[in-house]
């Protein structure tokens, strides 16, 4: 693949033209004491020289030594915010007699460009294409607000506290899903970014801004960079075997455990990139004329998620968390051929009692009873 | 322009033709497509998204004739909001029906045996398709058993179905019910009490169950003790449904989606997850 280099002093050019080609650029800036994503004019509104610190429970803006561009990692949002947004209305319907008739939303025109997007989060984006367009059904406003999706990914040059993409195979390098990659390079007075194209008109875009031939100096210096992220992992997770390690422990003491800790605030399924679960709301006016039919966000923390006459089939907390981390890291994997985890670490963070998804699974590795893991064993061994 | 969801989002008007009342708090609904010409083909064990303007919507099974395509009915109880407005609506007034979604009863797959349909209170509604489907094709199968139970007789659906049903020599109906006045000369007791007296070639029969969770968990062990094999035992399964067709997420049982894999499962595809606690 052909390597680029390209000035940071350029990168403004790279957001005039996917402007000036109809594309509505959206990226990392800061705001409400975090890094978050919106719409992006300018270079000058990414948090240059900020870098963020990440821990369970904890996320805390730092300012760093230098003028990086995106030395930090993933903030609260994902790019779920504009791929599947929070709310959105789907119909609008009016009574007409005793019958009424049915008016729909239209396909958005808009055209999306995310600039800074981390390895993780195309994965994690690759996971709701499956979910959205591979299916049966298509959700529709999913698929025309991704088909004219551009990508700049941005190579992670730092692990976070609460990383763990290594585990899931997931990153620090994106290597794929991308229309370019950037990686940045910060060198005494040197400030560049090495760039790969992963598509036909990444290429077309990128002849339009100024770059030069990579020297196999700088390929190296990129490397060793994504060399030390991988080594910074702030979590790791043992996925090996993982699906049935959740399927034969569907009793297990530590469901308890965090059941004691979990608020089944719902954060979690918010922040991470991956949750896609949604209800239906339906609003009537005064009149009772006019009601409209909205989709939002949902959560399988809450009670009503799983409600039935009689009551919900989810009503302790302890089998909400259980649905939710079985789902991610177990049953994904049945329903879509992969794991619903991309170790973004954003569940870590943002919860506010720190419950740690990595320290759980390996608390049900480490403390599975005994009887469950030697039948599972037996069976196994008299299977092979 | 495209619209932004597929079509089997939208809510397409039918008008009810009649109301029925089966019990206390429990209809049938008759419907009609408003614009007429056009049929709602189903398969035995579908189920529909139906909406009242303005209220909300809910997944009903589909309890008519899957032969009498142009007249569509839900049998509903009402216990939600949804499905209370449903029973203040009058005849001639229009509802909104997504669907059909969902797996269907093996009714091709038993032709040659010995069938048995176990429903509890109104888990008949969904099977009452797969009634009408056997005895329109009587000779096709070979023994035809339906066991129901209800709460008390005054709960149980579709009485004079039943009376003519159990009048007929080819098909063997056993009614009970929990508890009783004194007025009641029927059984009394729980529906997996009638399975012991029944005679069937366990080899080669079908059965079908649907009610309550946990009266499908005994009747499945009565069942496979009279020796009918897992895979030839099938259920229906019920969850929270918003959207029908896959996208949503609150159907989900262990890895299967209801809406779409079910809500009639081989019970061979789902022993693992029947019966875990909050699953």
């Amino acid at each position: 693949m052909n390597i680029v280099i390209l000035e940071s002093d350029h990168l403004q050019i790279l957001l005039d033209v996917l402007r000036k080609r109809g594309y509505q650029v959206i990226g990392p800036t800061l705001g409400d004491g975090a890094i978050v994503y919106d719409g992006l004019n300018t270079t000058a509104n990414l948090p240059i020289g900020w870098t963020d610190e990440q821990d369970g429970g904890t996320y805390r803006l730092k300012k760093r030594n230098d003028k990086a561009l995106f030395g930090y990692n993933v903030g609260p949002h994902s790019w779920k915010k504009y791929l599947l947004p929070s709310e959105l209305r789907l119909w609008k319907i009016k009574r007409n007699g005793n019958s009424f008739q049915i008016v729909t939303e239209n396909e958005a025109t808009q055209k999306f460009a995310f600039i800074g997007v981390r390895s993780c989060d195309i994965h994690a984006i690759s996971i709701q294409d499956k979910v959205f367009m591979n299916g049966q059904y298509i959700d529709q406003h999913y698929k025309s607000q991704r088909k004219d999706t551009f990508i700049v990914a941005v190579n992670c040059g730092k692990a976070g506290g609460t990383c763990f993409c290594v585990s899931m195979n997931s990153g620090p390098r994106a290597t794929f899903g991308f229309d370019l990659a950037m990686t940045e390079i910060l060198e005494g007075e040197n400030h560049y970014f090495l760039i790969e194209t992963g598509t036909e008109l990444g290429a077309e875009i990128l002849r339009e801004i100024p770059h030069k031939e990579a020297s196999e100096k700088q390929k190296c210096a990129a490397d060793d960079i994504l060399k030390n992220t991988a080594e910074q992992m702030g979590r790791s997770m043992d996925t090996s075997n993982i699906k049935d390690l959740f399927y034969r422990n569907h009793e297990h003491p530590r469901w308890n455990n965090v059941a004691e800790r979990c608020l089944t605030c719902a954060n979690c399924t918010m922040v991470c990139p991956t949750c896609f679960c949604t209800t239906i709301e339906d609003v009537t006016d005064l009149t009772g004329e006019h009601a409209e039919r909205w989709r939002k966000l949902d959560s399988c923390f809450t009670m009503d998620f799983s409600y039935i006459h009689g009551g919900s089939v989810r009503s302790s907390i302890k089998s909400r968390y259980r649905q939710w981390i079985t789902h991610k890291l177990a049953t994904w994997i049945d329903q879509f051929g992969t794991s619903g985890c991309v170790g973004c670490g954003r569940c870590i963070t943002w919860c506010p009692v720190a419950i740690d998804i990595t320290e759980e699974v390996d608390a049900i590795r480490k403390s599975e009873p005994v009887s469950e893991r030697q039948t599972t064993e037996a069976v196994e061994i008299k299977g092979s | 322009m495209k619209s932004i969801i597929p079509e089997p989002m939208i809510p397409k008007p039918f008008r009810i033709h009649r109301k029925l009342k089966e019990t206390h708090d429990t209809y049938t609904i008759e419907l009609e497509s408003t614009n007429g010409a056009d049929g709602f083909p189903f398969s035995a064990g579908q189920f529909n998204m139906v909406y009242v303007f303005g209220v909300g919507e809910v997944p009903i099974s589909i309890s008519g004739d899957p032969s009498i395509p142009k007249m569509l009915r839900h049998t509903t109880r009402s216990v939600g909001t949804v499905t209370k407005a449903i029973l203040k609506l009058r005849s001639g007034d229009v509802l909104g029906v997504r669907g059909p979604f969902g797996s269907h009863w093996p009714v091709n797959e038993a032709v040659g045996n010995d069938v048995i349909i176990v429903a509890g209170g109104i888990g008949l509604a969904p099977l009452r398709p797969v009634l009408y489907s056997f005895i329109s094709q009587r000779d096709k199968y070979g023994k035809i058993i339906l066991l129901y139970g209800a709460r008390t007789p005054e709960d149980l659906l579709y009485k004079k179905e039943l009376e003519q049903w159990r009048g007929r020599f080819d098909l063997e109906v056993k009614v009970i019910v929990d508890s009783a006045t004194g007025n009641w000369r029927g059984n009394v007791g729980v529906v997996t009490t009638l399975i012991p007296r029944i005679q069937f070639d366990p080899l080669h029969t079908v059965a079908m169950i649907c009610g309550p969770e946990v009266m499908m968990r005994y009747t499945l062990k009565e069942l496979q003790s009279r020796g009918i094999k897992n895979e030839n035992i099938f259920v229906s399964m019920e969850r929270n449904m918003k959207c029908g067709i896959c996208l949503c997420g609150h159907c989900q049982l262990g890895p299967k989606f209801v809406c779409k894999d079910g809500p009639v499962f081989c019970y061979d595809h789902i022993k693992e997850l029947f019966g875990k606690r909050e699953i």
